[in-house]
């Protein structure tokens, strides 16, 4: 059923709007010589004496926890691409902005050896991207993060700025797995299952003598 | 209809009753079982009947029964044993009691039957979607799952996995299972086209008794016991049958999976498309697996008049060539600046104008379809042509591969193209053009110069118009040498040996500006004869179908051919 909206009766003096302008203005202004330092900037605009602006780029933002920023790939500490290429991601992304190239039947050993495959090719369209990190929740091998810079051992110089992402054209703007695996840097793995897998795989060795390795 | 017409009544089933949760049905006696015999009917087709599905991983209604998985088990109610005076225990209104089974010495506890190997009982009960019979699921599958890797990530099974299916409809979320599971050889190469993850494997055994019952290889076991229990050849035997694809097909898991196939694509992306094979006569029914205009797969699809649900590993793997860079792409032309279709196919009408009846040669290929062949037949009977076809014979087997290996022999001789035997009138084509009574000669997909047609023989000619999907010895010499299709690029039908009339979809899109047989076929034999065609396959089937006798006697059309094709005298 279709609801009535009763407009307000503005008065001619309301209609003239020129209290609200007024209203306004006063907010800009009140931000303009406020000399009070922004939480958001605190670390990094300790000089600024004004919080309402930034020298970008020689000032950085600091960007607030939960912020999504451009997806990448990681590594976990041994340098092993952690990616599986189960292209879940790419089924997930809403607009289509990953495609990844499995490596078929003879494509190159995965850096993990329980792992058995890496991603060929792993490609993201940053132009197409929306940031939404749904690529980041169904990853199954914890391989994408949308950058953040909040997190323990961050690396301001090689992360870059991922809320700055620039090119010049829009091929530049397709990472590749290289770039994306770079940019990524390493997350701990604290689990490491696939090595566990292998590792518990070796240790049964011995199979198929019926022998529990751990009953020792 | 006279009066005295007898209405053959067809031969009552005879059926029993069931009840399947609560409700009352009947169901056939006797179900045919993987080879065709009448065998009684089982609680899992019961239910199937009653349009419930009981989950299975070792059944398969194309294969011996053998019950090893127990993941069909359902909970049953049956009646009591004949007391004394040999009636069975009654109910108090003298209707036969019926009592949930239980263990015979846990009289608490409810059992449960495979419903895969569990013949009916007259008034039995079947309760597929009771809590006891979820509960005996989920301990199965939480038992199937003890060793099971969970590698679902890198599984090429994932997305069409049995046990992925079967733990969100009837798993639980966790596992009691804490001790260290045991590990078995991984990615270990079977044949030349099979590979083995054995840790994911449930010894099912489909693919055993596929080896052995279907294939009639024996080339598959079992060895070791307990948890450690893996499939395995004999040693230096591989297991490279012509038939080996389908126990990755019917592998309800990870475990068999298809090395063409491995780490390709997931299969959650593929597109699905009807298609059929076209490796030989048998035409076997396949779905072609493509993403974004690649194939990355063709499996068999079932059709029990045709191929079961198995097909060939040759014809399965055949379709490499689609992809090929050595594709024709482009219209050539010698001595003529057309190169679009409009203006080539005009100038063609154009030419063949002045053609002389008689005159004119038309080698088709019996790879081409029914409606190609059709439309070609129009155009030799317009100019009373000799037509025929190019015979392709090679080795065929015990189950599906036929010694025929063009996929559609038959409807080269349906439509009249070709004679009883195909190739009968190419002697008589050469000498034809030998003396100069043929001077016009159209070929599709045949390289005629490996059949007796030399090229000195086709530079003689006025005229020489060629069809082909990849280049030869015959479309070098074409004065107009049209790009044609793949059978996954176009659509159309096929006749099979035994005369099956069986249609296929297509897939992807042509490369480069090639274009589908009939479409130009179309448009070149409406240009010539002035007849009004159709410009549809759906149009040109129909009409084809009202002109072919043999087509014509089983009132064929496009839409009555339905997935699995319609017979016709051959």
């Amino acid at each position: 059923m279709a609801i009535k909206v009763q407009r307000v009766k503005l008065s001619l003096w309301e209609r003239l709007f020129i209290p609200t302008l007024w209203n306004g203005f006063k907010v800009t202004l009140g931000h303009f010589l406020s000399f009070k330092k922004s939480k958001v900037y605190a670390e990094k605009n300790k000089d600024n004496k004004f919080k309402a602006t930034l020298s970008y780029p020689e000032e950085l933002w600091t960007v607030p926890p939960g912020f999504r920023g451009a997806p990448y790939l990681v590594s976990d500490q041994d340098a092993a691409t952690k990616c599986v290429s189960c292209q879940l991601c790419e089924f997930v992304c809403p607009p289509k902005a990953i495609r990844i190239t499995p490596p078929g039947e003879d494509g190159e050993a995965a850096h993990r050896e329980g792992a058995e495959k890496m991603p060929k090719e792993f490609e993201i369209d940053m132009l197409r991207c929306i940031f939404c990190g749904y690529c980041e929740e169904v990853c199954p091998e914890e391989a994408i993060y949308l950058a953040k810079d909040y997190y323990e051992g961050y690396d301001d110089e090689k992360m870059r700025r991922d809320y700055a992402l620039t090119g010049s054209n829009r091929e530049e703007m397709i990472f590749n797995k290289d770039k994306l695996l770079e940019r990524g840097g390493t997350h701990h793995d604290r689990i490491k299952k696939w090595e566990k897998k292998t590792a518990d795989a070796k240790a049964q060795e011995t199979f198929p003598v019926g022998e529990n390795p751990k009953a020792e | 209809m006279p009066d005295e017409a007898i209405i053959e009544e067809p031969p009552a089933i005879e059926t029993i009753p069931v009840k399947v949760d609560g409700r009352e049905i009947s169901v056939p006696k006797l179900t045919p079982d993987w080879q065709g015999k009448l065998v009684p009917t089982t609680v899992l087709q019961a239910c199937k009947h009653a349009g419930i599905e009981i989950p299975h991983y070792c059944y398969h209604p194309k294969l011996p029964v053998a019950g090893n998985c127990r993941m069909c088990l359902v909970h049953v109610g049956m009646p009591g044993r004949p007391g004394p005076d040999g009636k069975p225990p009654m109910n108090e209104d003298g209707s036969l009691k019926i009592d949930p089974m239980v263990l015979p010495y846990e009289r608490g506890t409810p059992k449960g039957v495979i419903g895969c190997a569990t013949n009916l009982i007259p008034g039995m009960e079947i309760y597929a979607s009771s809590p006891e019979t979820k509960e005996m699921r989920e301990a199965v599958l939480e038992s199937l799952l003890i060793n099971h890797p969970l590698d679902c990530t890198i599984c090429d099974q994932a997305g069409e996995c049995k046990l992925q299916e079967y733990s969100m409809e009837h798993g639980q979320a966790e596992s009691q299972f804490a001790e260290q599971k045991v590990h078995k050889p991984k990615a270990v190469d079977l044949g030349p086209r099979i590979m083995l993850d054995a840790e994911r494997c449930v010894l099912c055994t489909r693919c055993i008794r596929f080896s052995a019952d279907i294939a009639g290889d024996d080339a598959l076991g079992i060895v070791n016991r307990g948890s450690y229990s893996t499939i395995a050849t004999f040693p230096g035997a591989p297991f490279d049958n012509n038939y080996t694809l389908n126990t990755a097909d019917i592998c309800p898991v990870g475990a068999l999976t298809s090395k063409d196939f491995r780490f390709q694509m997931r299969v959650w992306f593929l597109k699905e498309t009807n298609s059929l094979c076209t490796g030989c006569a048998t035409g076997c029914n396949t779905v072609i697996g493509s993403r974004e205009n690649k194939m990355y797969r063709q499996e068999p699809r079932e059709n029990d008049a045709v191929n079961g649900p198995w097909m060939c590993d040759s014809g399965r793997l055949d379709y490499k060539w689609i992809a090929s860079e050595k594709r024709l792409k482009e219209i050539r032309s010698q001595n003529s600046e057309a190169r679009s279709w409009e203006a080539v196919i005009a100038e063609i009408g154009g030419k063949l104008e002045g053609v002389a009846a008689g005159s004119m040669a038309i080698i088709a290929s019996a790879r081409q379809t029914n409606e190609e062949l059709y439309l070609l037949k129009k155009l030799a009977d317009k100019f009373e042509a000799i037509t025929d076809s190019v015979p392709r014979n090679g080795e065929g087997d015990h189950l599906l591969v036929n010694a025929d290996k063009n996929p559609n022999s038959n409807g080269a001789r349906l439509i009249g193209i070709a004679g009883e035997t195909l190739g009968a009138n190419l002697p008589a084509i050469a000498e034809g053009i030998e003396s100069g009574t043929i001077k016009t000669l159209i070929v599709f997909g045949e390289d005629v110069t490996q059949h007796g047609i030399s090229e000195t023989l086709l530079e003689k000619m006025d005229l020489l118009i060629v069809s082909d999907i990849f280049p030869n010895a015959t479309t070098a010499k074409a004065h107009y040498l049209l790009p044609g299709c793949a059978y996954a690029e176009k659509r159309g039908t096929f006749t099979n040996t035994k005369g099956q009339v069986q249609k296929f979809m297509k897939a992807l899109d042509a490369p480069g500006n090639a274009r589908a047989e009939w479409e130009f076929l179309h448009e070149l034999v409406e240009n010539v004869t002035g007849q009004n065609g159709f410009s549809t396959i759906e149009g040109l089937f129909n009409q084809m179908a009202t002109e072919v006798d043999v087509f014509k006697a089983k009132e064929l059309n496009w839409a009555a051919l339905g997935d699995d094709g319609v017979t016709v005298e051959i």
